[in-house]
């Protein structure tokens, strides 16, 4: 059962479009990503779910029951909202959890999040600010969770934390919708994810999807000691997992002043390695490394449709 | 569970109140300072408590300068310490914050509100108070109307403090604004001229300003027959023209 659902959302401001035409609906319990370059919408997208802008046309349902205030039912943790410097984490708390009718044990929540009651906000690093605004966000034990760019800015030891609160959040039951430009984390808390650009929703699917969608092609990188021979390399092209193989050759590209073979990438799928390694004896093969497309390129390709995929093979053999 | 009862605009002014006395800079400027001012000046500067015939016998201590110490804590309050807060409030988005609540915003502008009216109070009971304990600065001849003069002086400050918050983009513009209007006011209002030693003309113009009004009323209303309709008028006319503006310029992020 959809307990968001966004249709054709259109959002301007004069004659700027921030949002073109949105659409996505959100399962109850799940994390969902809404992802996008700087300026492709998202915020926008979000602040008229949160009821804090006005869609300029199109709808947005929360089916949080009949007759619930919407804020009472969704928490929001936006970007560039802080506190006073002088107020205590406790205090803070205590103060927003007695703005709903129906609130959250703030004294848990802060423990959870590893925040000190009696710390002021100025004292705060950037992750347990963070982690502050995700507790003030779920103070009013909301149903629905909408998170703005988290983890900007955050160190890695400090994007893993707050990482760490958003998977209780989820075990919890609460539905999270999650704005962020971060694929790592993406992959790590989203069970689905839309993609906007330009104000347009150019995908919607699972994180893995999006991957498959971009190609998902896997490929062997190596370099060999002498160029490999023109029948070596047409036998390794028949091969039915193989689809490309290239080889770069050591002058036009490689390590300078190197004599070698050159470095070959084949791009297939199955069980390439082994089909590979039954034509080419693995020991030939030097710097052996495997890539898959990321979910990275995924998000490149489908948010500039202009341009390939960055691995995509452009140089052919000459 | 009482507490969850309390109401919420109470529980938000009880945060305030504590942040304001975290900063010791607003309690120094609006409390400790006029009071301080009022006795060490009041206390050394002789001419200060001897009486004046052109005071009506009284001495400048009672009336004017008194007057001028509640004039400078409302004065500081409204138009440096409410608007300094308002602004970095906008600018850092703690208001935007509250709207994703169910309170709105505007419960924080009125505890903000509620906190300078009431320190407005403690600085002007500390003046009259310690005035009347060292100085021998006898309490207010009507006190109704100072009472009445307190309040109406006040909310046209702090609507001209809401003016200066609502049209300023940032912390710092604020800031040299209030600082910008704040000395030319308080010389309008007879702080380091007084107006019965000001050119006519000068006077004329500080009977219209928010402060020249504002300082003369309390005046009157300390030791005078009480204050004049003009004064008043010049208030309630400042106080509608600023409340409306800030009412409708005022912007939340």
């Amino acid at each position: 059962m959809a307990i968001i659902t966004v249709d054709h959302l259109r959002k301007t401001y004069g004659a700027r479009v921030a949002v073109e035409d949105v659409s996505f609906s959100v399962e109850e319990g799940e994390v969902f990503g809404i992802v996008g370059r700087n300026g492709a919408g998202k915020t926008t997208t979000v602040e008229c779910v949160a009821g804090l802008r006005t869609p300029t046309s199109g709808t947005i349902e929360l089916d949080v029951g009949p007759g619930t205030d919407l804020k009472e039912q969704v928490g929001v943790q936006l970007q560039e909202c802080s506190l006073p410097d002088k107020i205590r984490v406790g205090e803070a708390l205590s103060l927003y959890a007695s703005f709903y009718r129906r609130p959250a044990d703030w004294r848990a929540l802060a423990a959870e999040a590893g925040l000190d009651l009696r710390a002021s906000f100025a004292t705060l690093s950037g992750g347990q600010r963070q982690r502050l605004s995700v507790a003030l966000a779920l103070v009013g034990s909301p149903r629905v969770a909408i998170l703005d760019e988290l983890t900007t800015g955050l160190d890695p030891q400090a994007r893993r934390e707050t990482w760490e609160l958003v998977a209780r959040i989820r075990r919890r039951g609460v539905t999270v919708l999650l704005v962020t430009h971060f694929m790592e984390e993406v992959e790590r808390l989203c069970d689905r994810v839309a993609v906007i650009s330009r104000g347009r929703v150019r995908a919607v699917d699972t994180p893995a999807g999006l991957v498959a969608r971009a190609g998902g092609e896997q490929r062997l990188v190596f370099r060999t000691d002498k160029p490999l021979t023109d029948e070596r390399i047409a036998r390794l092209r028949a091969l039915p997992e193989v689809t490309s193989a290239t080889v770069k050759s050591a002058v036009d590209g490689g390590v300078e002043g190197a004599v070698d073979g050159g470095e070959t990438t084949i791009a297939g799928d199955g069980d390439l390695l082994s089909a590979v390694t039954a034509v080419l004896p693995a020991s030939l093969m030097r710097g052996l490394r495997m890539e898959r497309t990321t979910l990275d390129d995924a998000f490149l390709a489908l948010t500039e449709p202009s341009h390939a995929p960055t691995h995509a093979p452009s140089q052919e053999e000459s | 569970m009482t507490a969850a009862r309390t109401p919420v605009l109470v529980r938000i002014a009880a945060v305030e109140a504590r942040l304001f006395l975290r900063e010791p800079a607003a309690v120094f400027f609006a409390v400790v300072l006029p009071v301080a001012l009022l006795l060490t000046l009041g206390a050394t500067i002789p001419g200060f408590r001897d009486a004046d015939p052109s005071l009506g016998g009284q001495r400048f201590v009672d009336a004017p300068f008194t007057a001028m110490m509640v004039l400078l804590s409302v004065v500081t309050l409204a138009l440096s310490a409410l608007p300094a807060v308002l602004v970095a409030y906008r600018e850092r988005g703690v208001l935007r914050r509250l709207s994703t609540t169910p309170v709105r915003p505007v419960a924080l502008l009125t505890a903000q509100l509620l906190i300078n009216v009431s320190v407005a109070i403690v600085a002007t009971a500390l003046t009259l108070g310690l005035g009347h304990v060292f100085l021998g600065v006898p309490p207010p001849r009507s006190p109704w109307a100072f009472a009445g003069v307190f309040v109406l002086g006040s909310t046209t400050m702090l609507a001209i403090g809401l003016l200066l918050a609502a049209v300023a983009p940032n912390a710092k513009v604020v800031q040299g604004a209030g600082a910008a209007l704040m000395f030319p006011l308080l010389f309008l209002a007879g702080m380091w001229l007084p107006r019965p030693l000001m050119p006519e003309i000068l006077r004329r113009i500080s009977d219209f300003t928010p402060t020249g009004a504002f300082g003369q009323a309390l005046t009157d209303a300390l030791g005078g027959g009480g204050p004049q309709a003009v004064h008043l008028a010049v208030l309630t006319g400042w106080a509608l023209a600023a409340g409306l503006a800030a009412a409708r310029l005022f912007r939340w992020q």
